[in-house]
């Protein structure tokens, strides 16, 4: 019985979470996180479990309250949306674990209703990956979009403008989704994912159905921050607590990832976006700017979550290079992309969390050989994820690039196979500007003013330990740990789940 | 071919080591113990694979799939087993010279050192004995992180410098690598070093083959210093001695044209690479190289630096051998492999011992030193007349071979590049002999030789050098080796 | 061409308030002001569902039962014999799809106003390219 209804289970449950926690925080404060932190745990396994049930049973649906579709709203759990749950929920969970010390520092006495605007955020993106209707989608995104904004206000001074800004974009781009759908609805009439996909392609060469398309996927570009549409995430991540970024980070462009890819390759036609109308490779172009533009705004960035925000417009640009490509390998390499940078950004945001719990400031500028002494374990994290991004074999990084090369090879996009290969470079310019500084540049002592290389340094050995409580440094080194398991692993993961993603006809 | 793990744990013995190197950070006797033994029991594992890959038995081993479809395989083949043999052997003699060096000038962060050295030399035996592409990649970018804290062991400025530079250089090839891999992926549907060739019978126009060369060698080039690639060595040698013997003379270096003789023999193999004309290419590139660093290393005051040049330019010795593409002349490149880390560790380790005990640096300043230290000269003598090609130090024996392919496949220019290079390293290293024992000048009165820590490893790398002349085959089974090799790459099979 | 312009001038003017919203949101500097925009662009989107939804001589989506006569003749008589002529009723889903892109509408508009007041409070105005100065 539990089977069936496997893909009802995460989202219910979180935004069961999210009523709750904010009720029982008013009666004790920190029943808030335990709430959240049961929620969560509760939500991963049966993620995983469901994960294991979809691979090796294949797609389970739901029908929500016994309707039938199209009439009623269906819930699908295929490896794609099982393989989605399982990311966000695994990331998340390492991420809320670490977030309780950092929300104690930078959202004094705002903590309880934190938690309950967390349980929304993960219920709509949890919603929106399970549900097989797109004016769910619709719904369940705006939900998971009003809880970013309110995650984003709750920031440094600048933030509510940075959120205000990003409400501003992400309603407009939800609202061209919805557009889009009106035109889809009404040259299909449903609204039901499996049915349009059947539909389609009888009249896939109407204008209504490409300008509805069009709309749809420039509204998700915007909450992809797929370049062009990519204005509010700098602001967006720079100026939102480190524990707010934490959680969207990683997660919150993948879900829009996500919601491209499932249109684009399982509502309408594999074959329809690349060979129909040039579609793919408008996105394969765009995503190449972006990543371009991305790595090289970030080697401009002198404070680290900044760089780490440009950085992500950069990694969002590889999914959707994997996704324009429109072969087998490109998307394999989008989706194992989707894994690797939940992870990698999730460890690079939660060193940056420690970073400002220890020494108030993640300025890079103002980073010093002191930090290896004081944290030696969040920066030996932080190089694990900086050779992740480059692209440094074993760690995971490496092999989502290697898909994307295959792709790209296999389409003969040699311009892509370069902007790859010459970001991965791009990449370590900025990273290891960050690494030298923390390893090598001489510590300051309090009397000393002179910081050029060959002074000798403050004695070293002279500084503290003053790495972060267990409760943040333990989730950091997990997500450090996972990288380097996910890179030695990956070819099962690839050949057991996510070749199973890849629809036929692509 | 048989299944066995010893190749693994050769390469994971100092891995592991790491870790007690990394806890006996306060005890450095203890810590040194961990080093050294990692690196006689790293030895003692090649040599036991060595009596099977003579016999024509293959040990290999698959850890596990990387990515869909290859698989991080080892396997000992008789130029796996080669390379790893020279770079183990020597491993523990520089283990040793490295514990004198290091406390001889008080170095700080000596633990990072030990423990980086370690993961170097791991990833160089990996890279030895890797069976395919992804898995000689992924050594190989291993190995690139790895010696990057070695490089810029000093912190200064310049040392940082050079280390970005480094990275630079190598990042840029590990990319490029890539790409020629995930393209040989495409082309060929495997990715095993296969003798004589994987992509020998693979349907391709000529002009993908060579783009595809070139992102090969690109790929290689830099760590086998070919130039334009080669600006990073002398920068490098900002380093500690003991690094620059290791590293750039056997480990980075020799993994580079070690990866060259792969890309050459296993990858495109002489048939293909005949047929699209890409050796002559290469044996340009490669000629240039050897001509124009002998002259640059004449223009060197600094020891090291003139010792960092005449390693570019015998680097090419091995890739011109390659390029030939004639049995003689493809074993003399590989005998070269081993001739030259012998030689070329001497040299190095008299630079070093020199540094610690008289803290000079530069030629000019070193007149009369070999009274002063005539074991350390001496073996720089013999160093210096290997390299020039002339017995009987092992530099000739694979020199011969070398001008003996040369002549074989009608390259007279190649064999006028062998001897006038020949030339050329005589005109810059016997001075230096010269004026270490004949000049007449007392600066050095009194002094002694360099402790014995880093005496005996270079009296021994020198000893070994006349050994290896005498004896090709003497030990190791060197020669043999080579020319299972050879057979293997020209005959296709193994 | 009239002919064209009695059968879409719902159409055409709700494009219109499309691109008034549209208009509002990326010009004006005022953040208010931006905000009344994007709500203007919502309803444009909203009342475009609407539209879609309504058809000529067509009644509210109410089955009767008793037959009681509300409308057109044709329909009831229908309803008398049980019979159901979909073409006759206007389509409910796009409405109750629009309910709840309302709400949804007015919890964004809520949470906006909300921001607004908290960067008066920090900043004191409401100004973009003034914010976007102190800002930085």
């Amino acid at each position: 019985m539990i089977d069936q209804n496997l893909p009802v289970l995460v989202p219910v449950l979180f935004l069961l979470a999210a009523l709750l926690a904010p009720l029982l925080g008013q009666w004790r404060r920190g029943l808030s996180y335990l709430v959240a932190l049961l929620a969560l745990l509760v939500n991963t396994a049966v993620a995983l479990y469901s994960l294991y049930y979809v691979v090796v049973n294949g797609i389970v649906r739901h029908k929500f309250g016994g309707w039938v579709p199209p009439i009623g709203i269906e819930y699908v759990l295929d490896p794609l949306a099982a393989f989605m749950i399982a990311v966000v929920t695994v990331v998340s969970l390492v991420v809320l674990v670490h977030s309780r010390q950092v929300v104690k520092v930078e959202l004094v006495g705002r903590d309880v209703p934190f938690y309950g605007v967390v349980m929304l955020l993960l219920a709509g993106f949890c919603g929106i990956v399970v549900t097989g209707d797109l004016f769910n989608l619709y719904v369940f995104l705006e939900i998971s979009s009003l809880a970013t904004y309110a995650l984003i206000a709750a920031g440094e001074k600048p933030a509510p403008v940075a959120a205000f800004r990003y409400l501003i974009m992400g309603t407009i781009g939800a609202s061209f989704y919805l557009f889009g759908l009106w035109f889809i609805y009404n040259m299909t009439g449903s609204l039901n994912m499996a049915d349009i996909a059947a539909i389609l392609p009888g009249i896939c060469g109407e204008t209504g159905v490409i300008i509805g398309l069009l709309l749809m996927v420039v509204g998700i570009g915007i909450k992809m921050a797929l370049f062009p549409l990519h204005g509010w995430l700098p602001d967006a991540y720079t100026y939102a607590s480190s524990a707010s970024t934490a959680f969207i980070a990683p997660i919150g462009t993948k879900i829009g990832a996500y919601v491209l890819i499932r249109i684009l390759l399982y509502v309408f036609e594999p074959g329809y976006f690349s060979s129909q109308i040039p579609l793919a490779d408008v996105i394969m172009w765009l995503a190449a700017a972006g990543i371009l533009y991305g790595s090289v705004m970030a080697i401009a960035q002198k404070e680290l979550k900044r760089m780490l925000a440009y950085s992500s417009i950069a990694q969002v640009g590889y999914i959707g290079l994997g996704l324009g490509l429109a072969n087998p390998l490109g998307l394999i390499g989008a989706v194992l992309h989707v894994l690797n940078h939940a992870f990698m950004k999730a460890c690079l945001f939660l060193v940056a969390g420690n970073l400002r719990v220890t020494i108030g400031h993640s300025d890079i500028s103002r980073f010093d050989a002191a930090l290896r002494r004081k944290m030696p374990w969040t920066m030996a994290a932080f190089t694990v994820g900086a050779l992740s991004m480059i692209g440094i074999p074993p760690t995971a990084g490496f092999f989502s690039k290697w898909y994307l090369v295959l792709g790209g090879i296999d389409r003969g996009a040699w311009i892509m196979v370069v902007v790859i290969l010459v970001s991965s470079l791009l990449n370590a310019v900025y990273f290891f500007r960050v690494l030298e500084n923390a390893y090598f540049k001489p510590a300051l002592s309090m009397d000393e003013a002179m910081g050029d290389y060959d002074h000798p340094d403050a004695d070293i050995e002279s500084f503290p330990r003053e790495e972060v409580a267990p409760s943040m440094l333990v989730p950091t080194l997990v997500l450090g740990t996972g990288i380097v398991l996910l890179g030695i692993f990956n070819a099962f993961l690839v050949s057991a789940v996510i070749r199973l993603m890849v629809p036929a006809g692509l | 071919m048989y299944e066995s793990y010893v190749p693994l744990w050769a390469v994971m013995v100092s891995m592991v080591a790491v870790v007690p190197i990394l806890l006996s950070s306060r005890r450095p006797n203890l810590r040194e113990f961990w080093t050294v033994g990692a690196a006689l029991v790293k030895f003692g594992l090649v040599l036991s694979l060595l009596p099977g890959a003579i016999a024509g038995r293959i040990a290999h081993v698959e850890i596990l799939q990387v990515v869909e479809g290859v698989e991080l395989a080892l396997r000992v083949d008789p130029l796996g087993i080669f390379f790893a043999l020279v770079a183990s052997g020597l491993w523990i003699l520089t283990s040793v010279y490295s514990i004198g060096y290091v406390r001889g000038l008080d170095e700080k962060k000596q633990t990072r050192y030990f423990a980086c050295f370690a993961v170097c030399l791991s990833s160089t035996i990996g890279i030895a004995f890797s069976a395919n592409i992804v898995t000689f990649i992924v050594f190989y970018e291993i190995l690139t992180i790895a010696t990057y804290p070695l490089i810029i062991h000093k912190e200064t400025t310049e040392a940082l410098r050079s280390g970005r530079k480094y990275l630079f250089y190598t990042l840029t090839a590990g990319v490029v690598l890539m790409a020629a891999a995930a393209w040989t992926h495409r082309l060929a549907g495997g990715l095993d070093f296969v003798p004589g060739g994987l992509l020998r019978g693979v349907d391709a126009p000529a002009s993908t083959i060579r783009i595809l060369f070139l992102l090969f060698i690109g790929g290689v080039g830099v760590k086998a210093a070919i130039m334009p690639l080669h600006a990073w060595l002398p920068a490098a040698m900002v380093a500690p001695t003991p690094v620059s013997a290791l590293l750039h003379a056997v480990a980075v270096v020799k993994s580079g044209v070690f990866g060259v003789v792969r890309v050459v023999g296993f990858v495109f193999g002489p048939q293909v690479m005949q047929s699209c004309g890409v050796d002559q290419a290469l044996m340009v590139a490669a000629a240039i190289t050897i001509i124009v660093a002998s002259i640059m290393a004449l223009a060197q005051d600094n020891l090291k630096m003139r010792l960092a040049y005449s390693t570019v330019g015998h680097l090419s010795y091995v890739v011109l051998g390659a390029a030939i593409l004639s049995p003689e002349a493809f074993t003399g490149g590989v005998l070269h492999i081993a001739s030259h880390a012998t030689m070329k560790i001497t040299l190095f380790f008299c630079a070093g011992a020199i540094y610690v005990n008289v803290h000079r640096q530069n030629i000019s300043e070193l007149d009369g030193i070999g009274r002063a230290m005539p074991w350390t000269m001496g073996a720089f003598a013999v160093g210096s007349i290997g390299l020039a090609g002339l017995p009987p130090v092992n530099g000739f024996v694979s020199k011969w071979y070398l001008g003996l392919g040369a002549v074989g496949a009608g390259h007279k220019l190649a064999l006028a590049v062998f001897l006038v290079s020949g030339l050329l390293n005589a005109a810059y290293l016997f001075p230096i002999v010269h004026r270490a024992f004949f000049r007449g000048s007392n600066q050095y009165e009194g002094e002694r030789e360099a402790s014995p820590l880093m005496v005996v490893p270079l009296v021994i790398t020198a000893l070994l050098s006349v050994f290896f002349c005498l004896w090709p085959n003497g030990l190791v089974n060197l020669y043999d080796l080579a020319v299972m090799i050879t057979g293997s790459v020209f005959g296709g099979g193994l | 061409m009239l002919d064209f312009f009695l059968g879409h001038y719902a159409y055409l003017f709700l494009m219109a308030l499309f691109v008034v919203g549209l208009y509002g949101v990326v010009t004006k500097r005022n953040l208010v002001k931006k905000l009344i925009g994007l709500n203007i662009f919502q309803s444009a989107i909203i009342l475009i569902y609407v539209a879609g939804a309504s058809k000529w001589n067509a009644t509210v989506p109410i089955l009767e039962g008793s037959g009681a006569s509300h409308g057109d003749a044709g329909v009831a008589q229908e309803a008398a014999h049980g019979a159901i002529e979909a073409a006759h009723y206007i389509n409910p889903l796009p409405h109750t799809l629009m309910l709840t892109a309302i709400v949804v509408g007015v919890a964004t508009t809520g949470v906006a106003l909300a921001l607004l007041i908290t960067i008066h409070r920090r900043y004191g105005t409401l100004d973009e390219s003034e914010l976007l100065e102190r800002m930085s």
